[in-house]
């Protein structure tokens, strides 16, 4: 009696998640859908799960669009996104550890420095920010897209509650070898934290990816424009040619899938790792 | 080595503390000083005009609306998702087979942008016109179509923005609640088992809940936090190439249209960066204060 009870339990919860998987798969479906359709497909009264046509050619007919700067815009945000990334573990990586491994009298005001900024969401200070790049000159150049975004303190955070965790076997090895802070960073401790690098680097491109208010803010020019701002554009014009939206869209999507699914491992971990408990 | 040690950690340390100081501290100072100021246009204002700025957004009920806008948004998306991921990450905990293809179809959603998910909502699941997915089901049941967006009387809109941010966050904090059950100690379990605790709601209340309040007060903090920084999806589902609609701004989207809009008023948009900024330290610290306070409590 008990057992048919958890079993008949266990196959109503299967069955509930396999429900909730196919509506969390519907909208990309969607996007695959009208991206390669008609428009007169999408807008049709009567809705066919399937296309009555697969158009390819959607995809050619979107770079080839003139009045659309979707190539370049795609090329902004890859610089961008690769940019971010790169400096961010960097710069965020070498302050992780100073703070965690360098005995300093001040190392602890400086890290609440740090911290306190995780306070005030960054959201909030995008019109001070907007008047500090604008006064610098850097309105709608790649550098007043990337160099403010480079300084996350979630990345120094994480990097910092990583090494605190860091066996110290490795590195009274590299002292006994004389090798001072610098070379024992690059030489010993970098090649072993290899992990915690790749999660804050795909978590920090795929928000640097997806990020909107920023680029709207400063790419005000249209070839400043990343592929978020591009698509949002078009979004909220009055003209719009559906299906050459939606494939845009789902060209937008793609890399980030990629990049998803080849380091969710490290995502997740990451996710776990990021110390917010 | 050791009379260096000051050096090397500023070698370390200095280039993020100092673009972090440029970046964060220099504007946030800098907007203070401006929203003392007549500043049209200008970065460098030179009317100083005392606390005008200040006073002219707390009168102004477009600002105070969207503060309104903002607390009935939170109120519905901080439980909704708490829920919503609890339940998510308790089912794919328990499930036997293919954990690992659940957990990444409901995770999958987080690579997604708010403009990609906004426009799917906007021009394909929530689209007024009778085509849209969500009016055709509603069609199967013989119901005529919504304008989903478009009508502030009942205020349907609040459901495709709830279920944007549901769709893209859900799996988010479904890891985060994972994390938290697996670091659970099994012997407890076995423990209630001797005690004759039957699996379920008991054991759910009485073992599971209290064992994952860390975890619990990060995610409602984390909530709350990128509640208000709500933007994309409201600036996405709503503007368009007329402007954006009364209802349903966020501070942000307000300041937005505010400080870079066509008026380009940055002293006054800055006074309302600085009056939000207060308000979200204050209810930040205070919801602090309070999970911590629930936490003693339960350990008492």
């Amino acid at each position: 009696m008990d057992d048919a009870l958890v079993r008949a339990g266990r196959a109503l919860r299967l069955v509930l998640l396999i429900v909730l998987a196919l509506l969390f798969l519907i909208p990309f479906y969607l996007l695959l859908r009208n991206g390669l359709a008609a428009e007169r497909d999408i807008t049709s009264p009567a809705w066919t799960f399937f296309p009555r046509q697969v158009r390819w050619g959607n995809v050619r007919e979107l770079f080839a669009d003139p009045s659309v700067p979707f190539a370049r815009s795609l090329l902004n945000s890859a610089l961008i996104a690769v940019a971010t990334t790169l400096g961010t573990l960097l710069l965020a990586s070498l302050a992780g550890y100073g703070l965690a491994r360098i005995p300093y009298r001040h190392a602890n005001k400086v890290f609440h420095a740090v911290l306190g900024t995780l306070l005030v969401p960054a959201a909030v200070t995008f019109v001070p920010s907007f008047v500090l790049v604008s006064s610098l000159g850097w309105i709608s150049t790649l550098r007043g897209l990337i160099v403010p975004t480079l300084f996350p303190a979630f990345a120094c955070f994480v990097f910092r509650q990583y090494f605190l965790g860091f066996p110290h076997e490795l590195e009274d090895a590299a002292e006994v070898d004389g090798l001072g802070y610098w070379r024992t960073y690059w030489l010993v401790v970098v090649p072993n934290a290899r992990p915690v690098f790749a999660a804050v680097g795909t978590i920090v491109f795929l928000g640097a990816w997806n990020a909107f208010l920023w680029p709207l803010v400063i790419g005000q020019d249209q070839n400043a424009w990343t592929v978020q701002v591009a698509l949002s554009t078009f979004t909220t014009a009055q003209v719009v040619r559906l299906h050459e939206l939606f494939v845009a869209a789902a060209v937008s999507v793609l890399p980030l899938l990629l990049v998803f699914l080849c380091f969710q491992r490290w995502i997740v971990a990451g996710v776990e790792r990021s110390g917010i408990d | 080595m050791r009379r260096w040690r000051a050096l090397w950690f500023w070698v370390f340390v200095g280039p993020f503390a100092l673009g972090l100081a440029l970046f964060t501290y220099v504007p946030l100072l800098w907007s203070v000083a401006l929203s003392f100021f007549d500043a049209h246009n200008t970065v460098t204002p030179t009317h100083f005009t005392g606390l005008d700025n200040y006073t002219a957004m707390l009168r102004d009920h477009a600002f105070l609306d969207s503060l309104r806008t903002f607390l009935v948004f939170t109120a519905f998306i901080v439980p909704v998702t708490y829920g919503c991921s609890l339940s998510l990450a308790l089912m794919v905990n328990r499930v036997r087979r293919a954990r690992a293809f659940f957990r990444s179809v409901f995770f999958l959603p987080a690579a997604c942008s708010y403009v990609v998910a906004a426009l799917v909502w906007k021009m394909s699941v929530f689209s007024g016109v009778r085509f849209g997915l969500a009016n055709t089901v509603l069609g199967w049941f013989g119901a005529g179509p919504v304008a989903w967006l478009a009508s502030p009387d009942p205020p349907w809109y609040w459901l495709v923005i709830v279920t944007v941010r549901l769709w893209l966050q859900a799996g988010f904090y479904m890891i985060l609640f994972l994390a938290g059950l697996q670091r659970i100690d099994p012997a407890l379990y076995e423990a209630a088992a001797v005690d004759g605790a039957r699996p379920g709601w008991t054991v759910l209340r009485h073992i599971t809940l209290p064992q994952l309040r860390a975890t619990s007060a990060a995610v409602v903090l984390l909530l709350v936090v990128n509640a208000f920084q709500a933007f994309d999806e409201f600036y996405n589902l709503l503007s368009d190439a007329r402007g954006y609609p009364p209802y349903a701004r966020p501070p942000l989207v307000y300041l937005y249209y505010t400080a870079l809009g066509q008026g380009q008023n940055l002293g006054l948009g800055s006074a309302g960066a600085v009056i939000l900024a207060l308000v979200v330290a204050v209810v930040t610290v205070g919801q602090a204060r309070w999970l911590r306070l629930g936490r003693t409590d339960g350990d008492g």
